[in-house]
């Protein structure tokens, strides 16, 4: 079995897991909505406020939301031992990280899907210009997020108070990401949209780097 | 005879560190603008000098860890977090204390600070996950490969705040690469430098030896309570 068809598998279980009670999706999607609307109390939310701080809020809400969605991914087969199951099974570590990172990734796009347009309109920002070249910030960014994210969650399932540790591992790593993240962004919520191409550079390095970093170290993160 | 080498080795680098604070309070020249607050350079770059070299030798004995899984990797890898975090804080407060008099400010978002503060964030999250993961073996090799993404992150993080910060320059120090450096303030610069580079190795080293030992009580004990097992199963078995 090839490692792309293994990865599928794996997806399709996720998502089917996930889509029975939509219980993780829920949860981060209210929770993010809980960050966004708080932030409406840090500073006035009209139109020229929401440009200057808007982006920087989109992104915290996203990092908080995808911080506290990923610590399921590996915790949730311990309590069954089904991670040893998997790990029998005839196909590469990394298949089964890549399973994760892209259901993790599904699951995040999707709250990002709800929480986008909410924001717009709470906070008197026009992405209908924009959206397209919004979508390909978000991908990018929210890949980085459950790249490292994944990769965490299969750190911090073995250690106690896990679920305060895996924000704690994570948000410094994504540190970056959110720089770039929240400079593409901005670029795209001026008077003058025009999508900053440095930045959105950036966003893939950081992803390559990570991704080939999980690829080089998903043997010893599954071991036994 | 090792206490002996180990006390001369002590005493050469307390030695080295008494010439090199004498150097840098009574032989290097004033600063022109700052005057006797920039003395706090020659301890500021030097604990930076540590702190980047101790990231090093963690970053290589992970990568060491992983790949022979010999357990001194572990231990050197724990040693050199430790001392660089160590580092690093000194260089944070000493960064500090110079910055308010000579910029006015006690700290600034500047790609150097920044990347400092974030280096600090990971490491000390680093120790803290290896507080967290009981089995030894487990704790070692994800806290490895925590290690590693972690050193990857440090130049990512600094490129992120250099191209972000170009439109508001960063109060600059030196200009370039010491432009403009007097000869004598660089030759106390590298004595500087050496001692606290010696200082680094030689609690490295402390660390590292304490670590082991920690390893060998701690397999003695487990060895112990194995034959303590063993002999209560036999006194059980034996027919009274």
């Amino acid at each position: 079995m090839t490692a792309a068809r293994a990865a599928a598998i794996l997806l399709a279980k996720e998502l089917r897991l996930e889509f029975r009670t939509r219980e993780l999706l829920n949860a981060t999607i209210v929770f993010a909505l809980v960050v966004i609307v708080l932030f409406s109390f840090s500073f006035d939310p009209t139109a020229a406020e929401s440009r200057r701080y808007g982006p920087g809020l989109l992104w915290i809400a996203f990092l908080f939301a995808g911080s506290l969605m990923l610590h399921p991914s590996f915790a949730r087969e311990q309590s069954n031992q089904t991670l040893d199951a998997l790990r029998m099974a005839p196909v590469s570590p990394f298949a089964i990280l890549l399973g994760k990172m892209l259901a993790n990734f599904v699951f995040l796009s999707l709250a990002e899907v709800v929480l986008v347009p909410v924001f717009a309109v709470l906070y008197n920002v026009s992405i209908a210009g924009v959206i397209g070249r919004l979508i390909v910030v978000l991908m990018l960014g929210t890949l980085g997020v459950v790249i490292t994210g994944t990769v965490f969650s299969a750190v911090s399932a073995h250690a106690r108070m896990r679920e305060l540790l895996l924000p704690l591992l994570l948000l410094p790593i994504l540190a970056p990401l959110l720089i770039a993240a929240v400079e593409a962004t901005a670029s795209l919520f001026a008077e003058q949209p025009s999508l900053d191409r440095t930045w959105l550079a950036f966003l893939a390095g950081f992803d390559i780097v990570f991704l080939t970093a999980s690829w080089l170290l998903c043997d010893f993160l599954l071991e036994e | 005879m090792r206490l002996k080498g180990r006390l001369t080795i002590t005493a050469l680098v307390a030695f080295l560190l008494f010439f090199a604070g004498y150097a840098a309070l009574f032989i290097a020249p004033d600063e022109r603008t700052m005057h006797e607050i920039q003395r706090v350079f020659y301890v500021h770059l030097p604990l930076w000098a540590a702190m980047y070299s101790a990231l090093v030798v963690a970053f290589i004995s992970n990568i060491g860890w992983l790949a022979t899984r010999k357990p001194m990797w572990d231990w050197l890898a724990v040693s050199a977090v430790e001392v660089g975090v160590v580092c690093c804080t000194g260089g944070l407060i000493t960064g500090v204390l110079w910055g308010r008099p000579a910029w006015g400010i006690w700290w600034t978002w500047d790609a150097r600070l920044t990347t400092a503060f974030i280096l600090w964030l990971l490491y000390v999250s680093y120790l803290l996950l290896r507080g967290l993961i009981e089995d030894p073996q487990r704790r070692a090799t994800l806290s490895a490969v925590f290690g590693i993404f972690a050193f990857l992150d440090a130049p990512l993080v600094y490129a992120a705040n250099r191209l972000w910060r170009t439109q508001h320059p960063a109060p600059v120090i030196f200009g370039d690469a010491n432009s403009g450096l007097d000869p004598t303030m660089g030759k106390v610069l590298v004595a500087c430098i050496a001692a606290m580079l010696a200082v680094m190795v030689l609690v490295l080293v402390d660390r590292y030896r304490l670590e082991r030992l920690r390893y060998e009580v701690d397999e003695l004990r487990l060895a112990a309570d194995a034959r303590a097992a063993d002999l209560n199963s036999a006194t059980a078995r034996s027919p009274r």
